[in-house]
């Protein structure tokens, strides 16, 4: 029987500096949620407002907004690096000739800064000298500028993400696909299923643990989105690329409405641990099922 | 029989092209960036053009030898060298932790650590700057702006990621392995290093090394918690943007200059790569 103590003992530096940049700053945050406090306003210093905040964050639409295309934009980009990554690392899982070049080059974006990508996808839809802009409306005829039309920025952010993260999705896909047992799906070509019910009862099954956990890293990084998009589009055209985190930079920095940001973070926070509980729990469920079976 | 191989050929160019567009599609923009920092301002409005024949050299060489970017670049190394190894020993001590002893609610600890990385980063800002300068100092020296602190304050994205990737992997270590040694008379700490770690080499390493790249490339924390001494080169490559009126050349050539240290460690642990990813989520 080994000793809790040395458990917890292995535990503690782990927990104490989570502690200390994770919670210490969480119970702040939670703290000053209930208050008004803006540095700047006439009357500084904490105003105690009791949940003031939270009631006025049900009714104000710009950052009901936000949450929205937050929510937009993590589906679209989350939905389309699964699928992608899947499809891409399948056929990875085959031979031909030059699959690790293909490989290693496809995880470049990965390595790239977040501020460096929106950075190089800037200087790519640039108007004046991207090239992106330039050949579009050559060759196209499309009037391609992501600072006057919200649809092509909100797009535009979409593509870079997938960009981006689809390599990390392809590579957490293609570590599953390899890490399964063969047999069951030979078996079952065997005995007479055609390829698309191999996968639909058989492959996905399976790979429901990585596919769900690939989902969870995903959608939780996806929400609170900041660095590449300011760095693209600065949240516009107006607010169309104004994600939450965004959202409440501007609310904390440039109005330094602190209370209320903190309000609006905690809120975001709590809906986004929501909905990974959820996930947690299914990723539980579907690794006991895949190991019993 | 024909047919069968005849398909399998035709798949088999299919393969080949998808993944051709796919490696086209990443390069594109990492090919652009390069041809930007290899411009002169002169150039770069004109057409955009995908040949490049000239070499504007100043780009890098300006940088290379200004005694800021140079700090900044070795500021970014020592931080993200750092955090990576603190990152590794703790969350391999923790994950070992949580995977062997039946701690009370070692599932909602578990749970717990990813929920730091979830916070929306600006509310947290003030907290933690608040933290680092009143709460941890002395006299003369705050946790603000040093390499310590960002060294910590990394951890709090870098340790749930790490923990949550080796979990699998230490859980996927039978425990008879363990119990075996323990018999033959081994103290935890030799089970440790001589069974635990050998055995889950290959997810440390992509642990170390996706906690390096994540560190090297973190921008809001270390733009809002240094101001001169600990600056590291992604708010090097911010301030090209905002200060200078947006040099783009010189900004594209910092870029590409941040992104040599990530290929090394690429072309290092390409074999490694895949196999340390399945979160242990998969076993057979």
């Amino acid at each position: 029987m080994k000793s809790k103590w040395l458990g917890w003992g292995f535990m503690s530096p782990t927990l104490i500096i989570l502690i200390i940049t994770g919670l210490l700053p969480f119970l702040y945050v939670l703290y000053v949620g209930f208050f008004d406090w803006n540095i700047f306003s006439a009357e500084s210093g904490l105003k105690f407002t009791g949940a003031d905040n939270y009631r006025r964050l049900v009714f104000d639409s710009p950052y009901l907004m936000s949450f929205w295309i937050t929510i937009k934009f993590t589906f679209w980009t989350v939905g389309s690096q699964l699928v992608l990554g899947f499809f891409l690392a399948q056929l990875l899982t085959q031979n031909f000739p030059g699959k690790t070049f293909f490989r290693i080059t496809h995880a470049l974006p990965l390595m790239i800064a977040p501020i460096a990508v929106g950075a190089t996808w800037r200087l790519m839809v640039i108007p004046g000298f991207g090239p992106v802009p330039f050949y579009l409306d050559r060759w196209f005829d499309i009037d391609y500028r992501i600072g006057s039309f919200a649809n092509q920025a909100f797009f535009t952010t979409v593509l870079m993400d997938i960009w981006h993260w689809t390599p990390f999705v392809t590579l957490t896909m293609l570590a599953g696909l390899t890490s399964v047992p063969k047999e069951p799906m030979e078996q079952a070509l065997v005995d007479g299923a055609n390829k698309f019910q191999v996968y639909r009862y058989v492959t996905i099954p399976m790979m429901m643990p990585i596919i769900l956990t690939t989902l969870f890293i995903r959608l939780m990084d996806g929400l609170r989105i900041v660095d590449e998009v300011w760095m693209l589009t600065g949240g516009g055209p107006g607010a169309a690329t104004r994600y939450v985190g965004i959202h409440i930079w501007r609310v904390v920095f440039p109005k330094t409405d602190y209370g209320y940001g903190s309000a609006m973070s905690l809120l975001t926070l709590y809906f986004t641990i929501v909905l990974c509980w959820l996930l947690f729990i299914a990723i539980s469920e579907s690794t006991r099922t895949s190991r019993s079976e | 029989m024909a047919s069968g191989s005849f398909r399998k050929k035709l798949g088999w160019v299919g393969t080949y092209l998808v993944w051709i567009i796919a490696t086209l599609i990443v390069l594109i923009p990492i090919y652009w960036l390069f041809i930007v920092s290899a411009r002169s301002r002169v150039e770069l409005f004109a057409r955009p053009s995908f040949i490049q024949t000239s070499f504007y050299a100043e780009n890098y060489t300006k940088p290379l030898f200004d005694p800021t970017f140079q700090r900044y670049m070795i500021n970014s190394i020592i931080i993200a060298t750092s955090n990576a190894i603190l990152v590794s020993i703790l969350a391999l001590l923790a994950t070992y932790a949580l995977s062997r002893w039946k701690l009370k609610g070692d599932d909602n600890i578990f749970f717990w650590t990813i929920t730091n990385r979830m916070a929306p980063p600006a509310a947290f800002m003030l907290p933690l700057f608040l933290i680092f300068t009143r709460v941890f100092r002395t006299e003369d020296w705050s946790l603000f702006d040093t390499h310590i602190g960002l060294i910590l304050v990394y951890c709090v994205f870098n340790l749930p990621f790490a923990i949550w990737l080796l979990k699998g992997i230490i859980d996927g270590i039978p425990i008879e392995l363990d119990e075996a040694a323990k018999v033959d008379g081994a103290s935890t700490f030799v089970i440790l290093i001589r069974i635990i770690v050998p055995l889950a080499a290959p997810g440390l390493a992509i642990t170390a090394i996706l906690s390096w790249v994540f560190a090297w490339n973190e921008y809001l924390f270390a733009a809002t918690l240094t101001s001169v001494n600990a600056r590291t080169i992604t708010t090097g490559l911010a301030e090209f943007v905002t200060v200078t009126g947006t040099n783009w050349g010189e900004m594209a050539a910092v870029a590409m200059l941040a992104l040599v240290p990530a290929l090394l460690f690429l072309g290092l642990v390409q074999k490694h790569i895949v196999m340390g990813l399945t979160f242990g989520a998969v076993k057979e």
